[in-house]
Formats: C-alpha cells, structure tokens, sequence
C-alpha cells in the first residue's frame, strides 16, 4: 500500500491530508467500521479483536525487526508485563495481591513500568547483533517466563491472575462485543499509524539507516546504541498496550499467556505476515487467529485427528518462511513483479495502477 | 593458565580463594555452626555432584550447538528437537535390543543423518541468511516436536540403565561424623558418575582432536576463515558435512544420556535448546572449553539455585547470563 502511495503523495505535495489517504485506506476502513453489523460475536471478539491484539503486539517485532533490524522474541514478554502490572496494581480475584487501585493511575503505570522493563532489555540485547540478539531475547522470554510462575509474591505464580476487567468508562460496558471490538481496532489503527508515520520520521529514517550500516550513521554522528535503545522503548509501549487489551480480552494473564510457545507465536505471525510494512503483522495475525481457530474443525473435516492443528501452522510457517523471507508481503510484491515483467522483452514496464 | 595469572592478577587470586573455598567446604567435616547456617553437609554434596553431572549433561548438548556455529556460523535452533529425537530413538533402541549400551550408536547415527539432512537441505541453501536459518529451524521444530508427539506420545519416557550401573555406590566423600567416631560417607548413584566421566573423555577427546589433528587444524581454520580455507584447496563442504553430523550426533547422545539421568518427554526440546543457548552464551560462542565451563556454570547453578533458593532456581541461570552479557559480551572464553 505504501508503495503504491508514494507517487500519489509526490504529486499531490499541496493537498490537504484529506486527499492523500490510498483509496485502499477508505475502504478497508469502511469494512473494519461496519463488519460488527455483519458477523456473529464469536467472530468480532475471538477472531477480529483477538487478531487487533496479537496484531498489536506483532507490530512491535516489526518496528524493532524491520527497522531495527533487530529481531526480539521478547516482545510477548513486555505484553505480559503490562498485563501483570494491570492486574497487581488494579482490580482482580487476587485480592491479596491486586492493589485496586483507579484505572488513570495502573494503565500509565502499568505502560512506563513496561517502558522501563523494556528499555533495560533492550539496553542489555543491543550489546549484541543478528542471531546473538534472538538468542538473547529468547533466553529473557523464557527467564521472565519461569519468574512468573515461581514467583507467588507478585505474579501469583502458576495460576496468575483472573477476573481482569476493563474498566467501566463513560457508562460503558468494555467487555461488551461491540465495545472492545471497537477498543481494539482504535488501538490498532493508531498503531499502525504512528508505526507508519514513525517510520518516516527522522527518527525512523535514522533507524533504518543504523540497521542498513551502522558504522557509516555511527560516523555521521548518530547514536547508533540510543537509536536502537529508543527503538526498544518504543516498541515495548506498543507491546504494553496490546498486552493490556489481551489480558482484558483474555480476562486473566498467568504464565501460560507469557511462555515461550507465545514468544514463538508473535514471531511467526509477524514474519508470516512480512517485517517490511506495518500491515504485514496485523494480516499475519488474521490469518494466524483464523487457523488457530479453525484449522483444528479443518482437519476434522478432512478426516485426520485434530491435535495435529500445531503440525498445520507450523508447517504452513516452514513453507513461507522457505519460499520468501519477507512473508506474504514480499510473495506479493514478487507477484507483482512477476506480473509488470514484459513477457517479451523480460524488462519492466514500470508502475502500473492497480 | 600462566598468561591468564599475569594480565589478571586480581581476578586469579579471586578464583583460587573461591577453589579453596570449595575443596575444604568438599573434605572437612564441617562444623556444626556452619551446618545451622546452610545445612546439612550432605544436601551441598548431592548438589554439587548432580550440578556438575548435569553440567555434563549440557556440556554435550551444548558443544554440538557451538561446534557447529563456530565452524559455519549455522544458528540450529532445531538443536533441541533433535536431543528428544535421539532420546526417543535411543529409548526404543534399548528397548527393542535390551542392551543399553546399543542405544548410544543408534541415537548417534539416526540424529547424524538428521543433521546430514538439515545442513544439505536446509544450510546451504540459505548460507550467510541468519534470520532466515533461525525462522526455518524454528519452524522445523514446531514440526518436529508435533510430529513426535504423535509419534512417540506424549507420556515421560525413562531410559533404564542396565543392573551394573543402576543403584548407589559409596564415594570417598565425608558427609558427617556420627556420635561414635564412624564417618558418614556419601552414597551416590554410579549411572551418574559413570556418564560424568563418559562426557568428560568426550570434551578431552574433542579438545585433542582440533588441536592436535589434521581435519581439527582443518575445522580451525574453517571457523577463523572459511573463505581462505576453501581457497586452500580443503573440501570444505565434506567438512561442513562432517561437522554438522557429528554436532547433530552429539546431541542424539546427549538426549540417551538425558533419558537415562532424567527423562524425556515432550518440552524437553525447548528446554535443552534454552539451556545450549545459555551455555554458550556464557562460555563463547564456538569454543569448547567455553562451552564446558558455561556448562559447568550453569548446571551448578541449577542445582545450587533450586536447593538453596527453590523459587529463584530459574532466575539465578539468568543472572548469570545477564550478567557475562553485561561484563564480557562475547562470553567469558569467547574471542573478542
């Protein structure tokens, strides 16, 4: 979409905002507003808004992994944080532990604790490069994974927490279908419009060019280890904030939401969707939510046991990560390709609208 | 070792207090107000063996993990799928046979050709792409680990040792002193010790084979520069071959080994890939010696963690990693 834009913007400079927005923009955005009144609540709440949410939390693999170029599997991690702190500071069952406290002061509290969190791992991973910083994050995941369940004080060990709820706000019922399908797509479009407009900005210009050589930014006069530090901060409050909508989705966050299986779950959907665009993780947790959900109903129909539905999407996984690395979004733009190539003479005929 | 004692005078004096430490905490008897401090003598016995005896353990996961980085910079994280393979393969070796001992070559050579089969079907055709290797091999494990619990089930697997090696022995170790004068001395399982050692004649026959052989000087200069070694002449590729199988092997082993000291079971994979991961973080990526003292390291702390602060015993691993990355982000034998 971002491609197809761009001659668009460089035309219309003097435009308003109103005239730049890719008519895919429209409408996408008319279908997502309107789709409540189609589909059943099953589908709003487990498929739209559970995809919004690991959508979210994909997002910030994408920001730390496609313009960082550094790949985190920690990022569920920061997610379970923010919902732990949701739960130990305000209202759940555990009332030995939950503090109770009014919704305006956890969720900032609960967003800069997982800021702070993440800042420090990203401190500590930037140390490193390449596969150093996936074995590093890997390895934090599952440490924070392991002191979530034997830690009774505050994480409540192996059971965690239940009966999170959202708040009630402006007399309405966050719980509701509508109303948290509506929360998570708002959380989700401001997302990926704030990835999306950071990645034009001069800090994610910046970011781009410490992951395409750090040595040259580095004697330009940039930071190289701030920008990559900012850039895990940034991505954490994004994971913070999908973080506190599942758990809210979920109702309850233990140790089991945070383990090392879900860290897997985040990178194969933000790789299966594409690192290079930020709409490659929400169409990666689309597709991922729609075959955790059905592919088990799928291989029943197909006359096979269902247990195997891991098989499925791990091989569907194997097979795209195989062919393109850069997902969906990069088997796309190879069709594309494919399709402006000239059959006679083999040469682009350049940009078509599409 | 002499090098080491003149550059860091400091830090030699600090290890050879810690060592003296720990003989005389391992031979005196110890005396009553240090056992109402940290307990028994026995309980810090038990930990240290199963410590380093786990150590071994990791030791040999863990140096097919970095033997194979080393060299070819390959990020194998399908390295714990195949541990639990080669102990589910050497579980029904034993059984079907009935000779524990035909469990090792069959575990070897069945995870081997595995090995064989990701570095030519998988490696080589995405050498030099990192992220790319770890996504495939992450995906490869998903398979794997479901494809083998449709296999092999999912219930704990235990490999039994055979009746020479199965029951207590008594070691020279004082634990205690009974009222009478006898000594207490301490009963530890033979199987353990048995493949303590067996792991231990491994790493030196390891260590003697690069340093001291014509394909360990090839495998060297491989992992110093590949691209001179094959301008050399060497078939660098049969060595890349070589060394994956072996690597691979390796851990096939370490999964009898495995089944054998505890069990295996579906999970394990991730577990023992984490703890290669640790190790040679710890130790240095591709060196051998790093990856046994990483070993060493982190099964110590294991065991010491989950006696002596049972909640904490997972984090304290961690420590350990958080803090070599802090300090020595090449690992502590890793070259700079």
């Amino acid at each position: 979409m971002a491609e197809t834009s761009s001659p668009s913007v460089l035309r219309a400079e003097t435009n308003s905002w109103f005239d730049r927005v890719p008519p895919a923009y429209w409408v996408l955005g008319v279908v997502l507003l309107v789709i409540p009144a189609f589909v059943s609540d099953f589908v709003m709440g487990e498929i739209m808004a559970r995809a919004f949410i690991m959508g979210i939390i994909a997002l910030s693999l994408m920001l730390l992994g496609g313009y960082g170029g550094m790949v985190s599997l920690a990022q569920m991690a920061f997610a379970g944080f923010a919902g732990y702190m949701i739960a130990v500071f305000g209202t759940s069952a555990i009332t030995d532990i939950s503090q109770g406290w009014p919704w305006w002061i956890v969720i900032p509290l609960a967003l800069i604790l997982t800021i702070i969190l993440s800042t420090a791992v990203g401190w500590l991973a930037v140390r490193t490069e390449g596969i150093y910083t996936i074995m590093i994050t890997l390895a934090i995941a599952a440490a924070f994974f392991y002191f979530t369940r034997q830690n009774y004080d505050i994480f409540n060990g192996f059971q965690g927490f239940n009966s999170v709820l959202p708040p009630q706000l402006f007399g309405v019922d966050w719980r509701g279908s509508y109303a948290f399908y509506y929360l998570t797509l708002f959380w989700a479009i401001l997302g990926y419009a704030v990835v999306l407009y950071i990645s034009r900005a001069p800090f994610g210009l910046a970011l781009q060019g410490v992951r395409d050589n750090p040595r040259r930014m580095s004697a330009l006069g940039y930071n190289v280890t701030a920008h990559r530090v900012a850039a895990y901060a940034f991505a954490g409050l994004i994971a913070g904030i999908g973080g506190i909508l599942l758990t809210w989705q979920l109702s309850q966050i233990s140790p089991g939401t945070v383990g090392i299986g879900a860290a897997i779950d985040v990178l194969v959907i933000a790789v299966v969707g594409g690192l290079r665009h930020p709409i490659g993780p929400f169409i990666g947790a689309f597709i991922f939510v729609v075959l955790e959900t059905f592919a088990k109903d799928f291989l029943v129909t197909l006359g096979l046991s269902g247990d195997r539905f891991q098989l499925v999407i791990g091989l569907g996984f194997l097979i795209i990560v195989f062919f393109s690395p850069d997902g969906l979004l990069g088997l796309w733009d190879k069709f594309r390709a494919a399709r402006n190539r000239d059959p006679l003479t083999g040469q682009d005929r350049g940009e078509r609208e599409l | 070792m002499r090098r080491f004692a003149n550059t860091h005078p400091i830090w030699t004096g600090i290890i050879a207090i810690i060592v003296v430490i720990l003989l005389w905490l391992i031979f005196a008897i110890w005396p009553p107000g240090l056992v109402d401090v940290i307990g028994r003598k026995k309980v810090f016995l038990s930990a240290l063996f199963n410590g380093i005896t786990l150590g071994g353990l990791y030791f040999l996961v863990a140096s097919g993990f970095t033997l194979i980085f080393g060299l070819m910079r390959n990020v194998n994280l399908a390295h714990g799928t195949l541990y639990l393979l080669g102990g589910y393969v050497g579980f029904h070796a034993a059984n079907i046979t009935g000779y524990w001992l035909l469990a090792f070559p069959v575990a070897f050579v069945v995870v081997g050709v595995c090995g064989v089969l990701l570095q030519v079907l998988v490696f080589r055709r995405m050498e030099g792409e990192d992220l790319r290797q770890t996504l495939v091999t992450i995906g490869i494990s998903i398979v794997m680990a479901d494809l083998m619990l449709w296999g092999f089930g999912g219930d704990f697997v235990n490999i039994s040792p055979p009746s020479w090696l199965s029951g207590p022995v008594e070691t020279f170790f004082v634990t205690a002193q009974k009222r009478s004068g006898d000594l207490v001395y301490l009963k530890y399982p033979i199987v353990r010790i048995v493949i303590f050692v067996a792991a231990v004649v491994l790493g030196v026959g390891m260590w003697l084979a690069l340093n001291k052989t014509r394909i360990g000087m090839m495998i060297r200069a491989g992992v110093d520069d590949r691209d001179m070694l094959s301008a050399t002449g060497a078939r660098i590729q049969i060595v890349f071959v070589g060394v994956f199988a072996f690597g691979a092997g390796l851990a096939g082993i370490a999964g009898v080994v495995g089944g054998t000291f505890q069990s295996i079971a579906p999970g394990e994979d991730i577990r023992f890939l984490l703890a290669s991961l640790v190790v040679v973080i710890v130790g240095g990526m591709g060196s051998i010696p790093g990856a046994a003292l990483g070993a060493l390291l982190i099964g110590l702390a294991e065991q010491f963690g989950s006696v002596y602060f049972p909640t904490y015993a997972v984090v304290l691993t961690f420590l350990i990693m958080v803090l070599v990355l802090a300090f020595r982000p090449q690992g502590l034998m890793g070259q700079s």
